[in-house]
């Protein structure tokens, strides 16, 4: 099967040339053969996805369509799905299965998208490289001692060898975006409140966003188009009409202003990451956008005050893995201090405890006025510079990394330097706006990343952007080698 | 050395909402354990709250009610700790911003003054479950059916003064959230609770003393007793040259006693902060005028109400007050009655009052209704039964023989005013009685009652007294007269 591009898929299926079972057949046969190297899996689906194309199979010859249907794909396990594992890459929940869809596997299964499998991804989503996983780190397809990103590094390199047409993601501080830079893939991190949370194991609730990882824009365009929209069950979500993005893609971009802040051009980027990010903006500009330098002032914050504020939120979010009521439990605990400290040290990786403690320092009596509101008064200054900056321009571009994917174990021992390499992508969460990153090049075999920012609820207006950045580029085309 | 109180008191009323806070699970009590807890109130990964707009609406019911602030902007936190009846690892509350700001509550005393009290505050949050440690063989259950369930935390300023003042106080939080139909008050299944902090200095001091916190009294009579303990137990410390530790205390009911929980020193350090599952609060002036508008009338001013427009004592008024049903059943056979305001008090407060309690029923589950009461006491007013029989068709009817009028025919109740039938009767007594007749006229005068006992007795009760009196003094004159 080497159909590129959702619509060409859909288009197959439409004229039955292939059938949603023979296609689930070949993505879980290639899986199987490929994916021990890669790891990107944390589960496969077989049943549930037979099941799921058998009856996409019978809607299709009844005549139905639809832009997903019968199309596998992959989630992020973090996302909970009713009846299958979800662990959220944790000892802690490897045990666990909820009895409830997430909202946005809901939605797609309601648009006919078939499920193959569950992603690997870092614990909890806390990490930059999909090392910190209970079940192994993943490697990246454009070379296995690389990693492939973090934290959705399974959807992303599960993506990019094109073991799947597409998968989900969530995005904290970069975790859609970096992964998607460093594989070579299109990574789409919606309007915080776009897309609902209900159902997403949670690791900072005021930044956490779930969101697409694709080829092309063109498919995160379709996939996001029935993944987003208003959830009561999430008080964050926010009701504001879904435009049909991918029937705006080609809307013309003439006049369109681009900033592109100093602060993402500044030293410390890669010589490869900076003649690339040249490049692109004179094609952004032969697009007939306006492109000029500007600044966001506080930019350089974003770091600190991003760990400050999500370790915060974690550090409750994930008080609910107590050992009592789901997940792991230790065993024979002596007493109830014995039970809670004993499942959390045996159930949590050394990144998430890192978090736990520092989050719950921050929020200490006595230290929460000089970190954690602090941080906030910060947060509120950083998206300031964006609302600012906003006012003069439709988007803002730069790299979405510092550089290319580092190696495996490269930064495990400097948690610094590896939260570092979020520097461009965690502003973004922390002014709640959407962004994407597509692919701009290459530094050597390696691929890196463009990130386009939007307003917020604009959406479409990156869509469109990437897409038409995609129809003058083709580094959305590569396939690592050996992957094809 | 003369030591004064001082006592502030938390109520946490369970809101009478028909869901949880943040979830649609029930909030109905006496369910099987973990029946009515939902994937939310388990704390499962990735389940968000969701505000039930229920809990708002009464929360400003009760700020208005008590003539407080309402914050135009509220904000839920997260109060963090370990404890396994506690789900997610925290507590859903507010902190900063509650919802209902600084307000207050006129008292009344048993020596029929009336203070005012001031409240800090009222905040909305969850509840907690349960643990069980019966029944589990060494191991400990978890109950979750009431984490989640709606709670405002009624805080109280240090405005209090004695156990009866506490007990009073209380009283009348219990009385206000059920006349606005916010909870019911049922303190056996913990819908309203109470945590006392009381210290003592000498009195004229301006400063307080150290203070102790009693925790979850369930009663106005364990209130009050806990109170008394705690302050002669401080008293002693302090008469002994010891000094007071700031600690939780837990009030043992059987031992009459406090007994010390964890001190001060072992308080967790809870790490509030904003909860970002959760918008603030944000409430304009059009939805608290429109809440406003539904305020029933209120205990005090009802109280007032009844001593001006039916002439009632202080303490009746009062009593018919306590509860917004039994007022409005009062209110209810007054008006049906057009008048007789005293004679239905006393049947409410009497009669009513002690068939419920025997039976362990309410006002709103009363046997009798209000128009059923009614009609009987139109049957005394109306001469038609005396006051004595009345109480017997009162028994008849309640044990649902049916209305005043059917019960009186059916029993041949209906009193005798006939002078011509109660002559009848007083002859046949005064032949009857030879002897106590001559010892009447001989002036032995008190045999008087003697003779109208005999005339009730011989028609079984329904002779109208005073026609029988005025009767009997026509053909038996006063020896002396």
């Amino acid at each position: 099967m080497t159909l590129h591009g959702l619509k060409a898929i859909a288009a197959a299926l439409a004229a039955g040339e292939t059938t949603s079972v023979a296609l689930v057949e070949a993505v879980l046969e290639k899986i199987e053969r490929l994916d021990g190297k890669l790891n990107s899996f944390v589960s496969l689906t077989r049943d549930v996805a037979l099941r799921a194309a058998r009856r996409a199979d019978a809607a299709i010859s009844r005549g139905e369509t639809g832009s997903l249907l019968g199309i596998p794909m992959a989630h992020k396990d973090i996302f909970c799905t009713e009846g299958v594992k979800t662990s959220a890459g944790s000892r802690m929940l490897d045990s666990f299965t909820a009895p409830y869809d997430a909202g946005v596997v809901e939605r797609l299964k309601h648009a006919g998208a078939v499920m193959v499998g569950k992603t690997n991804m870092d614990e909890f989503a806390m990490g930059s490289s999909s090392e910190t996983s209970f079940y192994g780190p993943v490697g990246n397809p454009w070379d296995l001692g690389r990693v492939p990103g973090g934290s959705s590094g399974g959807s992303a390199a599960a993506v990019a060898a094109r073991l799947v047409p597409y998968a989900t993601g969530t995005d904290t501080g970069g975790s859609i975006r970096q992964p998607a830079a460093l594989t070579g893939i299109t990574g789409i991190k919606p309007t915080y409140g776009r897309v609902s949370r209900y159902g997403m194991i949670a690791f900072a609730s005021s930044l956490d966003q779930g969101g697409v990882l694709a080829p092309s824009a063109e498919d995160a365009a379709l996939v996001l188009e029935a993944m987003a929209g208003f959830d009561p069950r999430d008080s964050t979500s926010v009701d504001e009409p879904v435009p049909e993005y991918s029937a705006l893609v080609d809307e013309s971009l003439r006049g369109r202003r681009i900033g592109v802040p100093k602060e993402f051009i500044a030293s410390g980027v890669d010589p490869a990451v900076s003649a690339a990010l040249a490049t692109a903006l004179e094609q952004l500009a032969g697009l007939g956008c306006e492109v000029e330098e500007t600044s966001l002032p506080h930019l350089g914050l974003s770091v600190p005050t991003y760990y400050v504020v999500a370790p915060a939120e974690a550090s409750a979010n994930l008080a609910r893995y107590d050992g009592v009521r789901f997940g792991y439990r230790a065993e024979n605990p002596a007493n109830l201090t014995d039970l809670y400290e004993r499942s959390r040290r045996e159930g949590f990786g050394a990144e998430v405890k890192r978090r736990i403690l520092i989050g719950t320092f921050v929020l200490s009596h006595g230290y929460y006025d000089a970190y954690y509101l602090r941080a906030q008064r910060v947060r509120q200054r950083i998206a300031a510079d964006f609302r600012h900056a906003f006012e003069r321009y439709d988007f803002l571009v730069g790299p979405t990394t510092p550089s290319a994917a580092f190696r495996l174990g490269e930064k495990t021992a400097d948690p610094v330097s590896m939260y570092l390499n979020d520097i461009f992508t965690i502003g973004v969460n922390l002014a709640g706006l959407p962004a994407c990153s597509v692919p701009m090049g290459f530094d050597g075999n390696l691929p890196v990343g463009l990130q386009m920012i939007g307003k917020a609820f604009d959406e479409a207006g990156i869509l469109a952007l990437a897409h038409q950045y995609q129809q003058v580029t083709d580094w959305h085309r590569r396939v690592p080698p050996r992957w094809e | 050395m003369d030591w004064e109180p001082v006592i502030g008191l938390e109520i946490h009323a369970q809101l009478l909402t028909r869901s949880k806070i943040f979830s649609a699970a029930s909030t109905a009590f006496g369910a099987e354990p973990n029946v009515n807890a939902c994937p939310i109130d388990l704390g499962y990964p990735g389940m968000l709250p969701v505000l039930n707009r229920e809990v708002v609406r009464m929360a400003v019911m009760f700020g208005l009610a008590v003539d407080a602030e309402i914050a135009p902007r509220s904000v839920f936190a997260r109060k963090n700790y370990f404890y396994p009846d506690l789900p997610k690892g925290y507590q859903i509350s507010q902190y900063e911003l509650p919802i209902v700001g600084p307000g207050r509550l006129t008292i009344s005393l048993e020596d029929g003054h009336e203070k005012v009290i001031g409240i800090t505050r009222a905040h909305l949050e969850e509840d907690a479950g349960k643990s069980l440690h019966e029944a589990f063989d060494g191991s400990t259950g978890i109950d979750l059916n009431r984490a989640g369930v709606p709670l405002l935390e009624i805080v109280s300023e240090p405005d209090l003064r004695s156990a009866r003042e506490a007990g009073a106080y209380m009283k009348a939080i219990h009385t206000l959230v059920r006349y606005l139909g916010i909870c019911d008050g049922n303190m056996q299944e913990g819908s309203l609770r109470c945590d006392a902090n009381v210290s003592l200095r000498p009195r004229g001091s301006r400063s307080f003393g150290t203070r102790t916190e009693i925790k979850n009294v369930n009663s106005f009579h364990f209130i009050e007793q806990a109170i008394d303990y705690e302050i002669a137990r401080q008293a002693d410390l302090l008469e002994s040259g010891g000094t007071v530790v700031q600690e939780t205390r837990l009030y043992d009911p059987e031992r009459h006693e406090t007994r010390s929980m964890r001190a001060k020193e072992e308080a967790n350090d809870y790490r509030y902060f904003p909860d970002p599952d959760l918008l603030p609060v944000e409430l304009d002036a059009a939805f608290i005028n429109a809440i406003r508008a539904t305020l029933p009338e209120l205990p005090r001013a009802r109280r007032e109400r009844l001593q001006t427009q039916y002439g009632l004592s202080a303490y009746d008024a009062g009593v018919l007050t306590a509860e917004r049903e039994l007022a409005d059943y009062y209110e209810a056979v007054v008006e049906s009655l057009g008048g007789e305001a005293k004679l239905s008090a006393n049947w409410v407060m009497g009669e009513l009052a002690a068939a419920l309690n025997r039976e362990g029923l309410t006002i709103g589950t009363s046997r009798i209704s209000a128009p059923g009461l009614a009609g009987l006491l139109r049957q005394i007013i109306d001469g038609l039964i005396s006051g004595k029989l009345a109480k017997e068709v009162f028994e008849a009817m309640w044990a649902g023989e049916g209305e005043a009028d059917a019960v009186i025919k059916k029993r041949g109740l209906r009193q005798i005013s006939d002078p011509e039938a109660l002559v009848r009767v007083i002859d046949e007594v005064i032949a009857a009685n030879p002897s106590q007749v001559a010892q009447y006229k001989a002036g032995k005068e008190k045999l008087f009652g003697y003779f109208v006992g005999q005339v009730m007795k011989q028609t079984r009760g329904r002779a109208n007294p005073a026609e029988v009196n005025r009767l009997l003094k026509q053909r038996l004159p006063p020896p002396g007269g």
